[in-house]
């Protein structure tokens, strides 16, 4: 583990930049966003985390796929000649730090997603620990340590120091070119601030969310529960949940017609969405409950039966903090918790 | 393995017009060659720049070293482009996707029974072809068929000259209604099959519209049958074919993965959501 002075980070920034692009969370316009860290970025440590979560990395909400040029009765296919920088992701916090895991069940699973593996590849994530996680945080019901977050590199902000600490072989090789700027430093320095942040993890009131139910009950019984009949009331379908969220995945296929070529792009989709899986002859999700439970179906049924009882949340609270209508994945898990 | 969602050419080579509304159409690569090998039951993704992108039962069978056909019938933006084209023109497909029939484990050696009706025998010519190419492999075989209307009945002269003429394939085609010129059977599918009173020692492979497969399960299962000897396809939204993008679910099963193949009795241990 090594140190620099927090005031200093900066150098921190400069060297990592030297070696990879780096991106880093500022403010921006009221909200917080990863922006490509230049000499004028702001770090926003003192907020808890970016609006959006950082898996436009590896899964960008728009990833095009190729060309098509129509002449006559041909097709010509044009192949995207994509560059994948190298990049380093600074300050990712915990639970979305656990989010890249479940996101690679999905698209590391065989056949792989080329896209996705490529970028998995090439980016570093650098983890902080979050000092002040708020009462909509709930990442510990899943057993994410927000005190000691995962990734290639963890980073610490306490006592106007910044510790970091390199996890794996990337982390390693990362911390190999920079560490000059560091300090030394002994490994139990932090140790006070890590029981700070379990201490409040402890309070806080969704951390010890129950999901017993969707443990123990079978995806039929759940499926056809009366509480879907009422909790999706509300629900206007507008998608802002799986946007936030860092562990959806789902995904729509388009094609765009430039007038010279048709570039066909994958783009984020919403399970949320009414047209999401109508087909020329019909809909199976007819209404809005089907789509809400799917949502909820997904994350905490579907996916754990999967894979190995593994949730898709993470307890990140984002869909707890936008939902316009105030339904989010913790009201679900307590209406079912006390069926 | 990776998926790259990139679909390469191919080339309508042939087209023809089956029903009022079914045509089926012959796709082979640039080469001239088979664009890909497949097992009777999976499926491919077809599309048309600009237009769309869907999934389509491969319909020929996988002992046809040639080409692949599709039998698609008209009902939505991209298949009604493709019942506009003419012959020569190029396509883009990826694949194959999904499950197959198992014809190389559980129903090698038995007695099958199909069961179509209307466009429901697309995925079903590719293994009934594919068993009439193997065919010391299984035994008897019964075919049901049917559809609205004589007009409406697909492969209609394969049907009648090639299955028909096999020793060992017994043929049953039925239409909802009678018709001038058509001196076969009348009735639906569900009720023929019953009148039809097959040994239950056969395995059995059914597709069609939902509720032609509700019904004749039903009587299925009233003659004897077990779930667990009824095969059948099931058809939702699909966009990727890999199980990613999120849309093909059943409960906890990918259809684009864990299926189009399901056999029935595993099919209702998952939420009906279908
Ligand atoms: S749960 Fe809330 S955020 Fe999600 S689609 Fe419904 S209204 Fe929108
Ligand atoms: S469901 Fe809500 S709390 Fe869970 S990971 Fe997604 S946005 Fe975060
Ligand atoms: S088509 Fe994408 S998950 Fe099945």
């Amino acid at each position: 583990m090594y140190k620099l002075p927090f005031e200093e980070i900066n150098k921190l920034f400069e060297a990592v930049s030297l070696n990879t692009a780096l991106y880093v969370p500022v403010k921006k316009n009221d909200t917080v966003v990863y922006e490509k860290y230049s000499e004028n970025t702001i770090y926003a440590y003192d907020e808890l985390n970016t609006v959006k979560s950082a898996k436009d990395f590896f899964f960008p909400q728009v990833q095009d796929i190729a060309q098509f040029k129509l002449r006559g009765k041909s097709i010509e296919i044009i192949n995207n000649e994509e560059d994948y920088e190298s990049f380093a992701v600074f300050g990712v916090r915990a639970c979305d730090a656990k989010s890249f895991e479940i996101l690679d069940k999905v698209f590391l699973a065989e056949p792989a997603d080329p896209y996705y593996k490529e970028r998995r590849e090439k980016g570093v994530i650098i983890t902080a620990a979050c000092e002040k996680p708020d009462e909509v945080c709930f990442c510990t019901a899943f057993g994410i340590k927000p005190w000691e977050p995962s990734g290639d590199v963890s980073v610490w902000i306490s006592g106007g120091y910044i510790y970091w600490q390199a996890n794996t072989q990337k982390g390693l090789e990362l911390t190999g070119k920079i560490k000059d700027i560091f300090n030394a430093c002994e490994e139990n320095e932090i140790e006070y601030f890590k029981a700070q942040i379990k201490n409040i993890c402890g309070k806080l009131p969704f951390g010890n969310l129950d999901l017993k139910y969707f443990k123990e009950t079978d995806e039929k019984d759940i499926f056809s529960s009366s509480v879907w009949d009422e909790i999706y009331k509300g629900c206007l379908g507008c998608g802002t949940c799986t946007f936030v969220c860092p562990t959806c995945q789902c995904y729509d296929i388009r094609d765009f017609d430039n007038g010279k070529t048709v570039e066909r792009f994958r783009c984020w989709d919403s399970c949320m969405y009414s047209d999401f899986t109508k087909m020329a002859h019909g809909n199976p999700r007819k209404t809005q409950k089907e789509r809400f439970r799917q949502r909820f179906m997904h994350k905490l049924k579907y996916f754990p039966m999967n894979n190995e009882g593994i949730y898709s949340c993470v307890g990140c609270g984002r869909c707890v903090r936008s939902c316009p209508q105030k339904l989010n994945i913790v009201k679900v898990a307590e209406a079912f918790s006390h069926d | 393995m990776t998926e790259s969602l990139i679909p390469s050419v191919g080339v309508v080579t042939e087209i023809r017009i089956d029903t009022p509304d079914v045509k089926t159409f012959r796709v082979v690569g640039r080469n001239g060659k088979k664009c890909f090998n497949h097992m009777p039951g999976q499926c491919a993704m077809l599309s048309v720049p600009g237009v769309g992108e869907a999934m389509f039962s491969i319909t020929s069978s996988p002992t046809n070293t040639e080409f692949m056909e599709f039998s698609i019938k008209k009902c939505g933006c991209l298949t009604n482009w493709l019942h506009m084209i003419e012959k020569g023109q190029e396509i883009l497909i990826r694949g194959p996707y999904g499950n197959h029939f198992p014809v190389e484990r559980e129903l090698k050696n038995k007695d099958l029974l199909f069961i179509a009706g209307g466009i429901g025998l697309a995925p079903l010519r590719s293994v009934i072809n594919y068993v009439r190419d193997n065919r010391e492999d299984y035994g008897k075989i019964d075919i049901v068929y049917g559809s609205r209307s004589k007009d409406d009945l697909v492969d209609y002269q394969e049907i009648i000259n090639e299955w028909t003429a096999d020793k060992d394939v017994s043929v049953y085609l039925t239409i909802d209604r009678d018709q001038e010129g058509w001196d076969g059977h009348v009735g639906f599918v569900p009720s023929y099959v019953k009148e039809l009173d097959f040994d239950t020692d056969k395995t059995v492979l059914l597709c069609g519209p939902p509720v032609m497969i509700k019904f004749t399960l039903q009587g299925l299962i009233e003659m004897g049958f077990d779930k667990a000897q009824v095969y059948t396809t099931m058809e939702l939204k699909m966009k990727c074919g890999v199980g990613k993008c999120g849309r093909c679910n059943i409960g906890s099963k990918y259809v684009c993965k864990d299926g189009p193949v399901f056999r029935c009795d595993d099919l209702e241990e998952l939420p009906d959501e279908y």
